[in-house]
């Protein structure tokens, strides 16, 4: 038996990795401050972003469901926190509208925004969030704090390093640990430990305290079900994640079921879902894109995304339900009427809560109307799938005024 | 009856010229949550090493290959609707396929359970 595919390193595909990283000049597999605490708990380790992570421990399936129903516990800590600060006089927010499309003079404090890291010719760097810190926060500092993807934050820190000026201070806060805490009953474990926390509603952020350790706390994630990411310095990280963990509503969740959590609610993974070749408009992700900055047409890569927006995108990113039981994963080709390859899959596989495949494919814009039939093609094998509206599963986020 | 593993974590039990193969216990463990088994069909040709079968978890997708050279005379029909039975009863009810053997002398090749146990605490 061999593994053939992987959406997400598992052992016996580990192997394979493991051999194809076994080049010379290999950079080294970092630790997370949580590292014993997950193996103690029985995760399995696996490479991932540059640090060994937890893929699952009692399993994907099971911990998926848990998500769905109860609440998870995950160490994002491969993940950058960076915090952005002006020094005298210096204009912090037209600097990070220079790099940003999202509307920052008017994010209020502790609000909380997705954004996109866009390259001059339109194309995605990086998917992120962004929020501008309230006077009480706990990195005393006034200015944006932003959230990065762990693959790709040395990238970033460098794009954001060339086009932001030299009166704009940027802090990479590698001595803070982050741990998302997710589903519908996180609020009730996690306002026990923290009270006040009930008091956010999704996409704010504020700052709490816990056994006096400072918490920067939005209500947010990545599982579309309600939820939390928690900010803590990395030598309170275990002592807070025990506590959670004990809670009875609580069970640590490995990046398995991070990854069909994040599928089924239609969020893309940057690295597979969106890359550099990619612009918001392909990757049907136009609501990052500030009403007043489109109408200003002053972001980087506007004059592309803009054209895009106003003509349609050649391709664009959809949802499938594929046919049958079988998954059909990142990297299948998606067929037109006459075979011709005109797409390909991103993320593909099982989904716990749906019962069935599904995946998030580019197709021809022409093909990504929902109940379009397509046809995939993987390892010789062609499948039927059916374009669908996301999410898979509906998002169950805590809004401003109650639902 | 005699039982034998592969390297690749194939078993494979014996009752005269007729094998039945599955995977192991260990290989199950690995995989973890088995959504989609596809099971050679009556009267296909296997070389041994060939890839007979394909086991699909939440995570990968593996093939299985035939630990020996037959042909294959039945697919366990049940997986195709629970394929969770490999999870569950992977030396047993969660089986992949029978086929009657072309050359015994292969078994030869193959390790017994303590050849395999030993193996597998290696990994």
């Amino acid at each position: 038996m061999d593994a053939t595919a992987s959406c997400c390193a598992v052992d016996l595909a580990r192997k394979a990795i493991m051999t194809d990283a076994d080049i010379p000049d290999e950079i080294a597999i970092e630790t997370l401050p949580l590292d014993a605490w997950h193996r103690a708990r029985g995760g399995r380790m696996v490479p991932f972003a540059g640090y060994e992570m937890p893929v699952q421990y009692e399993g994907i399936m099971a911990e998926h469901l848990w998500v769905r129903e109860s609440a998870g516990l995950f160490d994002v800590s491969h993940m950058g926190q960076l915090l952005f600060r002006s020094d005298e006089g210096a204009d912090l927010v037209a600097a990070l509208e220079a790099v940003l499309p999202a509307d920052i003079a008017g994010l209020g404090e502790g609000k909380q925004r997705y954004s996109l890291l866009l390259a001059e010719d339109g194309g995605i760097l990086d998917d992120l969030m962004v929020t501008r810190l309230p006077d009480a926060n706990p990195f005393d500092i006034q200015g944006f704090y932003m959230v990065v993807n762990g693959a790709t934050k040395i990238d970033d820190i460098a794009h954001l390093l060339e086009y932001l000026p030299d009166d704009i201070a940027l802090n990479h806060m590698e001595d803070q640990a982050l741990l998302a805490l997710q589903g519908p009953k996180a609020v009730d474990a996690l306002a026990r430990l923290v009270p006040g926390v009930e008091a956010l509603v999704f996409m704010t952020a504020g700052a709490f305290e816990w056994n006096g350790v400072p918490l920067w706390i939005s209500r947010s994630g990545y599982t579309g079900e309600d939820g939390f990411e928690i900010s803590v310095p990395a030598e309170n990280v275990e002592a807070l994640a025990t506590a959670l963990a004990a809670e009875p509503e609580v069970k640590p969740i490995g990046l398995g079921a991070r990854d069909s959590l994040r599928l089924e609610a239609g969020l893309p993974l940057y690295g597979h879902d969106l890359d550099p070749e990619t612009t918001p408009i392909q990757a049907d992700l136009g609501f990052a894109l500030s009403k007043r900055r489109r109408e200003a047409g002053d972001f980087m890569g506007a004059a592309r995304i803009l054209a895009e927006r106003e003509t349609g995108a050649i391709v664009k990113r959809v949802g499938l339900l594929v046919a049958g039981r079988q998954p059909v994963r990142e990297g299948a080709a998606v067929l037109d009427a006459q075979g011709s390859e005109v797409g390909r899959v991103t993320s593909g596989g099982f989904a716990p809560s749906v019962g069935a495949p599904i995946a998030m494919a580019y197709v021809p814009t022409a093909l990504a109307v929902p109940g379009t039939t397509i046809q995939l093609a993987q390892r010789g094998k062609v499948h039927q799938a059916t374009v669908t509206t996301m999410p898979f599963i509906p998002h169950r986020y805590v809004r401003a005024g109650g639902k | 009856m005699s039982r034998y593993f592969t390297e690749d974590h194939e078993w494979v039990d014996v009752d005269g010229d007729v094998g039945i193969v599955g995977i192991t216990e260990y290989a199950q463990s690995q995989l973890g949550d088995i959504v989609f088994v596809d099971v050679p069909e009556e009267g296909k040709e296997l070389a041994k090493g060939d890839e007979a079968a394909v086991v699909e978890s939440v995570k990968a997708a593996s093939d299985v290959y035939s630990p020996v050279s037959g042909t294959v005379i039945d697919g366990n029909a049940a997986l195709a609707d629970t394929p969770g039975l490999v999870n569950e009863d992977p030396e047993g009810d969660g089986w992949f396929f029978k086929l009657t053997l072309s050359d015994a002398d292969e078994l030869n090749e193959l390790m017994d359970e303590v050849a395999y146990q030993a193996f597998v605490a290696k990994l």
